[in-house]
């Protein structure tokens, strides 16, 4: 049996700020989410325009070619704000914490094939750099993007993206240690299998379009890269070889990236719903980098998978075609 | 830990963990990967020797944050829950409660991009991370701020359109446009603005007020937000000092440049919180310190020990510092007069203080308040009482710069308001002090494009679309405050006979007393 509490019981004479009820109407309690991040960002009257840009206001919605009638039309399927996104990575930080401890705690390290740790670090201590390249392009996003429901997130995806970094540096070090990163950035710059990759962060770095430079990064690479990396080389290839403490390692990432993706999706989803334009103008993006983010990725997946290389590579493209299909975007 | 891992120690983990990520860029020259980097003419040699204050990993952010959020938002909770706003001591107090959202709350959104753009675009890494994580705070605060204040905005007037007002009502241009002008100036001058300026040497004198006056005046929600913030301030504070040093050690050249910046950014911020003064003398029930208090100890003691301390790198004080310190005894009475005489357009409510709280002011400005600001408001009073409660109608002249009305006195001379003037390409512009006139002298090109409430209303840019001012009848300032959104009669206007007043008597009584 529920007792009720009495509480001196007040009528209040709104439920939220003008600028939430314009998005949830006037006789509905918005989410802490909600209350947040609608209608965040100032947007008319701005005084000076950018020293730094002065073609444009401080926020401009044309600084992207894709159009929206109204950029709150974007929301988080993941309704994060600060307190909610914080919260949920001091949890999964506990994770990884405990992962890191039981890895080292039972000598895993030291069971693992000699050859397959080898390759695994060749692997995946160079992409320390490309998450941090996803990093710049994020809080680049954020800086530059129209409307909080689009920017905020991507500043926490920015810094999302400088923990993976993080979390592989720490892999790299537990491993082996500092000179593994040594090595791994001497790959990154000179080793041949790298380069394509690295042109692609590099360019993506003077993307001037913030949807653009979003698709690039965050539907075209890390959709590929992801999947193929972690679900297919360390999840599963790895697992069988007996790498499965390294898995333990990257659990988070794998994690991480199946829910952010969520968001990704919703992004480009409701940005592909606004118009035929729009999603014409995704679709050239994504072709354009999805291409070249495969090409890019091949020698990696050669370096890690050998022969099993092309096939998950294609398997994993497929994934992401069939992914953006259902976002909206022609074939 | 493994054995390797304890090789490296702190400080070169940190280093792997931030610095050790980036590289020079070769398929992409770094002039366009980084291309805001020298536009400003500061020079730097060495990125490496930034150090990083903090050594912060993002494992060990989220974790102490994490913390912090749990408890606060347990206190937010049970504030709205219990209806804790019943607690405060008096409802003229929520008027400081609605200066923040109006005015502190969309500053906090504007740092969180600001820093994200740089955070983006310095070369080095380390202040690339350390600024990032300050955009991370910064939305925290806007958002923290906002679920705080929420349970006021039920059920008091004058935050419902907070955010839409800051875009367009004529004091909160104030605010906007110093934000605004370091967001729009280049990554070191954002540093030096907000950074080491505005959170390193003024920060004490927006923060403390606001905070202790919650606590004073029993508001549990904002203190805890308050305290909860503390530890991301003094994070920022020290960023702040770091970057200036940085910027001096790199380069003699870096040295007029950023004296340069620290005579504008010690200006701007300092007029802005004159509107931090007038809250503390006027507005909180329960009187924490002075503004005159106040400014002795965080801007007077605490700028000289900084400036004493920045003389050997060939910085001095600002050039405004002395007319500053002038100002102490002035400001606040003089910005609380012009809120009074313009209340109609303001959407926080206005009054003459109590006579226990004139004797309060009296005793803490004994060179000011008697001789030239109490007859003016026990003026007010009598004509308040008398039905001849003055609201003004004309419009005031702005200065260019601060955006403030025309309402500071000449240095030295409280009796004078100071004007001052410069023609560029073929126009007047109007200053309130001679270091307004400096700061548009030295980029003129920007300060004539400042969107001033004033201009933009006789120029007809604020009213809705569709309103017709030929009609007959036209009633100017009523379609302006449609354009505001202001809710008229609630929103605005003296204290006395609001409806805040009445309900939370209302509300009290029903709190205090049973009903039969």
């Amino acid at each position: 049996m529920s007792i009720d509490l009495k509480t001196v019981n007040i009528k209040p004479l709104r439920l939220t700020y003008a600028h939430v009820a314009k998005y949830v109407g006037d006789n509905k309690v918005p989410t802490r989410y909600q209350e947040a991040t609608f209608g965040a960002q100032p947007s008319v009257n701005f005084h000076y325009r950018p020293t730094w840009d002065p073609d444009h206001e401080l926020f401009d919605p044309t600084r992207t070619a894709v159009k929206m009638k109204d950029w709150y039309a974007i929301t988080d399927p993941r309704q994060f704000y600060y307190g909610s996104w914080t919260s949920t990575r001091a949890k999964q930080q506990e994770t990884v914490e405990a992962n890191f401890s039981f890895v080292e705690s039972r000598g895993l390290i030291a069971l693992l094939p000699e050859a397959v740790k080898k390759r695994a670090l060749e692997v995946l201590t160079p992409l320390r750099h490309v998450a941090w390249g996803a990093n710049m392009n994020n809080s680049q996003i954020c800086a530059l993007g129209y409307g909080t429901t689009f920017t905020a997130p991507a500043m926490f995806h920015a810094m999302d993206n400088l923990a993976v970094a993080q979390y592989l540096t720490r892999l790299a070090l537990t491993l082996e240690g500092p000179e593994r990163l040594d090595q791994g950035k001497s790959a990154w710059l000179h080793d041949a299998n790298w380069q394509l990759l690295r042109r692609y962060v590099e360019d993506t770095f003077v993307v001037p379009d913030p949807v653009e430079l979003f698709v690039a990064q965050n539907l075209a690479l890390d959709g590929l890269l992801y999947p193929l990396i972690f679900d297919t080389y360390v999840d599963s290839a790895l697992a069988m070889q007996g790498g499965s403490a390294i898995s333990m390692l990257t659990a988070f990432i794998t994690e991480w990236h199946a829910e952010s993706a969520r968001w990704v999706d919703a992004v480009i989803k409701t940005i592909a719903a606004e118009s035929e334009e729009n999603r014409a103008l995704l679709t050239q993006w994504f072709r354009h980098w999805e291409e070249r983010a495969a090409d890019a990725l091949t020698p990696i997946s050669v370096l890690a998978m050998g022969d099993a290389a092309a096939s998950a590579l294609e398997e994993v493209r497929q994934g992401l075609a069939n992914r953006v299909k259902k976002l909206g975007l022609a074939r | 830990m493994d054995t390797q891992v304890k090789k490296l120690g702190l400080k070169e983990r940190y280093a792997a963990m931030t610095r050790g990520l980036g590289w020079e860029t070769t398929y992409q020259p770094m002039e366009k990967v980084y291309p805001y980097a020298t536009y400003e003419g500061i020079k730097i040699h060495d990125w490496d020797k930034w150090v990083d204050p903090f050594r912060m990993t993002m494992d060990a952010y989220w974790k102490y944050q994490g913390e912090k959020e749990k408890k606060l938002y347990a206190v937010i909770d049970a504030f709205q829950q219990n209806n804790g706003f019943l607690g405060i001591t008096d409802a003229r107090y929520v008027n400081a409660v609605k200066l923040f959202i109006q005015g502190v709350s969309p500053l906090e959104y504007y740092a969180h991009r600001g820093f994200a753009q740089v955070g983006r675009h310095f070369v080095g890494e380390g202040l690339r991370v350390a600024c990032q994580m300050q955009s991370l705070d910064e939305i925290r605060h806007y958002q923290t701020q906002t679920h705080a204040i929420s349970t006021y905005n039920k059920y008091f007037n004058g935050m419902h359109h907070s955010l839409h007002w800051f875009d367009r009502v004529w004091y909160l241009s104030v605010p906007k446009s110093f934000f605004e002008d370091a967001l729009t100036a280049g990554p070191f001058e954002y540093l030096t603005s907000i950074s080491f300026s505005f959170e390193y040497v003024l920060t004490n004198l927006l923060f403390v007020p606001f905070m202790s006056g919650a606590a004073y005046n029993g508001d549990l929600a904002t203190v805890t937000f308050g305290f909860s913030a503390q530890s991301d301030e003094s994070r920022h504070m020290t960023l702040g000092i770091e970057a200036i040093k940085f910027m001096l050690e790199q380069d003699p050249d870096n040295v007029p440049i950023v004296q340069r910046w620290i005579d504008k950014w010690f200006w701007r911020g300092y007029r802005v919180l004159t509107l931090v003064g007038m809250m503390m003398d006027y507005m909180l029930p329960k009187r924490v310190m002075s503004w005159r208090e106040a400014w002795e100890i965080y801007g007077e003691q605490n700028g000289r020990a900084l400036f004493r301390d920045l003389a050997r790198y060939g910085i001095r004080e600002p050039k405004g510092w002395l007319d500053a310190i002038d100002g102490k005894d002035h400001i606040s009475h003089q910005a609380w007069n012009t809120f009074y005489n313009y209340n109609a357009a303001a959407p926080f409510h206005t009054w003459v203080p109590t006579d226990e709280e004139l004797d309060w002011l009296s005793a803490k400005y004994p060179n000011s308040f008697d001789q030239y600001y109490r007859p003016r408001l026990e003026f007010y009073r009598e004509q308040h009482r008398a039905g001849n409660r003055f609201y003004n109608k004309t419009l005031p002249m702005l200065c260019t710069v601060c955006q403030i009305p025309m309402l500071f006195t000449e240095p030295g001379d409280p009796t004078t308001i100071c004007y001052r003037e410069t023609d560029y390409q073929g126009d007047k512009y109007h200053f309130c002090s001679d270091h307004c006139k400096e700061i548009f002298e030295n980029e003129p090109e920007k300060y004539v494009q400042s969107w001033l409430p004033v201009h933009q209303i006789y120029q007809g840019n604020c009213f809705k679309p569709g309103v017709d001012p030929t009609q007959p009848g036209f009633d100017p300032l009523m379609a302006v405050f449609d354009y505001y959104d202001l809710d008229f009669g609630r929103d605005n206007l003296d204290f006395e006979g609001s409806e805040d007043q009445k309900h939370f008597a209302a509300w009290r009584g029903q709190a205090l007393q049973n009903t039969v």
